[in-house]
């Protein structure tokens, strides 16, 4: 009686409809291993090629002999640099527009359409940030900067302050929507916990909300500094150089080194852009390219890593709070 | 009559020193409630007695829960929430607009069904309603800390795991938390939502014990589903039933001799 069940199942299944799952989960599985297959071959190339140009000079050496030789600690410097204006940037921006949208947006017209253009933001092809960045940036808010200041020429020109300030715009969805889910998370009742005991709104979110939002609000920008670290296209026009034989730092107060956001700067993608399109000679410098991709892929790679790691160890603590 | 059974002799063991005589601490007059076009609350008017255990029952949905945040103004936190009429606390409109809702929090705490304590070391949850008004001394958080924690009958068991997550502590260990963070922003008034639903029977009773022994210096109103646990731990008893308030009075009358067939009926289980 027992096995009569499942004897009638397999009558009931036409042969022809077994035959094409068959086919069918194997086709999910050749698709499945595209990707996989793709990062790996792309992995094995470069750390192939690239891992034997990797010394110590090469990362601490500015580029040599028309940058046909030489490191690239410019670029890796300058990359550090710009991220870390962008994510200054970005981020008090992009956790004060989730904020406003998540704790304080009613469910109107408003938060609709601030809603719909985070989104849009987003799906933005990033060459048009790097117009964006020229047109309102510096022509716009640089230009009349110097006008009203009396600056001459400090602001309305391509130079780090703006291509930071691109990038930012760049990664602010990605810093509003996982800090908007990340606000989400944090259960109603525990707000209303705080303002019974007499908190207003805002100790509520200072002192309840924001703290069991860190770990995602934290993931989220690293994330961003994943994204905006390695792209090339808002950076073109809005401040990166081809060639600079000095570091973009200088002297606050004649004393204090300190990035300089006024001056232009080499950066890593776009390193690779140009030794791949416009060096004098783009078999010879191969190997940089190579060592150069390695050292950013590791970084983004590193990054992501750390957001990870961030979102397991949060998830962990914020299993316990959720009973 | 009718209280004998259900409460067993519960209620005769309640030492009860008569709070008839107390004075009015909260009064409500013709209360109305509106989630936005939807009337909560029809025209509630009843008077809360000080240092007095005031037991809000009725079916659910029937506007407990509603009437308990009209108290302590959580209903404006809630989008289109809207009332009519007039709570007076001592004498003082809650209501009125010149009225700052955090002190009115402060004085009026609240205690949720589903204990909610913050992801914080036990120290720092109970501590959080004197550092939210600028304490920062640490000989008095300390103080207070302690103090609060040996009221909500808590201390005991925490003394030693005071730097260690309130998330660790038990169900029912939480909720004392809850009360002990209530406590330590001195309220007059606690407003208790179902404190015990969500607790295993021991628990329940500590819950129990602990608001009999609030009671000498707080005014409580407790929402319970629980007939047994309104007749042992209230000294009054409304009856709520679809957002109007049928009967209202001193517990042993409620549960001896109800007025109202209505309240009878679900107080002896007879209901629906
Ligand atoms: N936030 C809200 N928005 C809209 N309507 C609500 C809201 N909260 C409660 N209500 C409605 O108000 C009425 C009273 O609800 P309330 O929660 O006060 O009942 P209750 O007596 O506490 O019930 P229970 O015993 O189930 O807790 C119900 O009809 C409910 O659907
Ligand atoms: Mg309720």
């Amino acid at each position: 009686m027992s096995h009569a069940i499942p004897l009638r199942i397999s009558q009931l299944i036409k042969p022809r409809t077994r035959l094409e799952e068959i086919f069918l989960d194997i086709l999910v599985r050749i698709f499945a291993l595209i990707p996989i297959g793709a990062l790996s071959f792309i992995m094995f190339k470069i750390i192939q090629k690239g891992a034997g140009v990797i010394t110590w000079e090469f990362l601490t050496q500015p580029p040599l002999d028309g940058m046909t030789h030489g490191g690239i600690f410019p670029c890796i410097f300058g990359t550090f640099a710009i991220t870390l204006l962008m994510i200054l940037m970005a981020l008090p921006l992009g956790v004060a527009a989730a904020i406003y949208l998540v704790e304080f947006a009613g469910p109107g017209l408003f938060f609709r359409i601030t809603r719909a253009a985070v989104n849009n933001l987003a799906g933005v092809p990033s060459i048009v940030f790097g117009l964006f960045g020229v047109g309102f940036f510096i022509l716009f808010v640089g230009r009349n900067l110097d006008k009203v200041l009396q600056t001459g020429l400090l602001f309305g020109q391509p130079c780090m302050l703006w291509a930071a300030a691109t990038l930012a715009v760049l990664v602010l969805p990605v810093i509003i929507v996982s800090t908007e889910e990340a606000l989400n998370a944090v259960p109603q009742s525990q707000r209303a916990a705080s303002l019974a005991l007499g908190a207003t709104k805002w100790q509520t979110i200072w002192r309840v909300v924001l703290p069991q939002a860190r770990g995602g609000i934290l993931t989220g920008a690293i994330l961003s500094i994943s994204r905006g670290a390695g792209e090339t296209a808002p950076i073109l026009f809005t401040g990166c150089a081809y060639f600079l034989p000095r570091l973009p730092v200088t002297k606050l107060f004649g004393v204090i080194p300190m990035i300089n956001p006024f001056d232009q700067f080499m950066e890593l993608s776009y390193h690779i852009f140009i030794m791949a399109t416009q060096s004098l000679d783009a078999v010879k410098t191969l190997p940089i390219q190579y060592g150069t991709t390695l050292v950013l892929i590791a970084m983004t790679f590193l990054l992501n890593l750390a957001a990870i790691s961030f979102r397991v160890h949060f998830r962990k603590k914020m299993g316990t709070v959720s009973v | 009559m009718i209280a004998r059974t259900l409460a067993g002799g519960a209620l005769a063991d309640l030492d009860r020193d008569d709070v008839a005589q107390n004075p009015v601490k909260i009064s409500v007059h013709d209360l109305n409630m509106y989630y936005g076009n939807v009337r909560a609350l029809h025209g509630i008017t009843m008077d809360i007695k000080e240092r007095a255990v005031t037991a809000l029952i009725g079916p659910s949905g029937c506007g407990k829960s509603t009437f308990l945040r009209t108290l302590n103004r959580m209903n404006d936190t809630i989008p289109g929430a809207r009332i009519e009429g007039i709570v007076t606390i001592d004498g003082v409109n809650i209501y009125a607009p010149d009225v700052n809702v955090a002190a009115l929090r402060r004085m009026v705490g609240m205690v949720f069904q589903k204990q909610n304590p913050f992801p914080k070391s036990v120290f720092d949850n109970v501590a959080y309603g004197p550092r939210l008004h600028g304490i920062t001394d640490r000989a008095f958080l300390e103080h207070r800390v302690e103090e609060s924690l040996k009221k909500s009958a808590l201390w005991d068991e925490v003394k030693d795991r005071l730097h260690t997550s309130a998330m660790q502590l038990s169900g029912g260990q939480q909720q004392r938390l809850c009360i002990a963070r209530v406590l330590a922003v001195n309220p007059e008034i606690i407003l208790m939502d179902e404190p015990a639903s969500a607790l295993d029977p021991l628990s329940t009773a500590k819950i129990e014990e602990l608001i009999h022994q609030l009671r000498k210096h707080y005014t409580i109103v407790i929402v319970t589903h629980n007939m047994q646990q309104a007749a042992r731990v209230s000294d009054y008893t409304a009856y709520f039933y679809m957002g109007s308030l049928v009967e209202f009075g001193e517990t042993k009358g409620i549960f001896t001799n109800p007025e109202k067939k209505e309240t009878e009926d679900y107080i002896t289980g007879r209901f629906g």
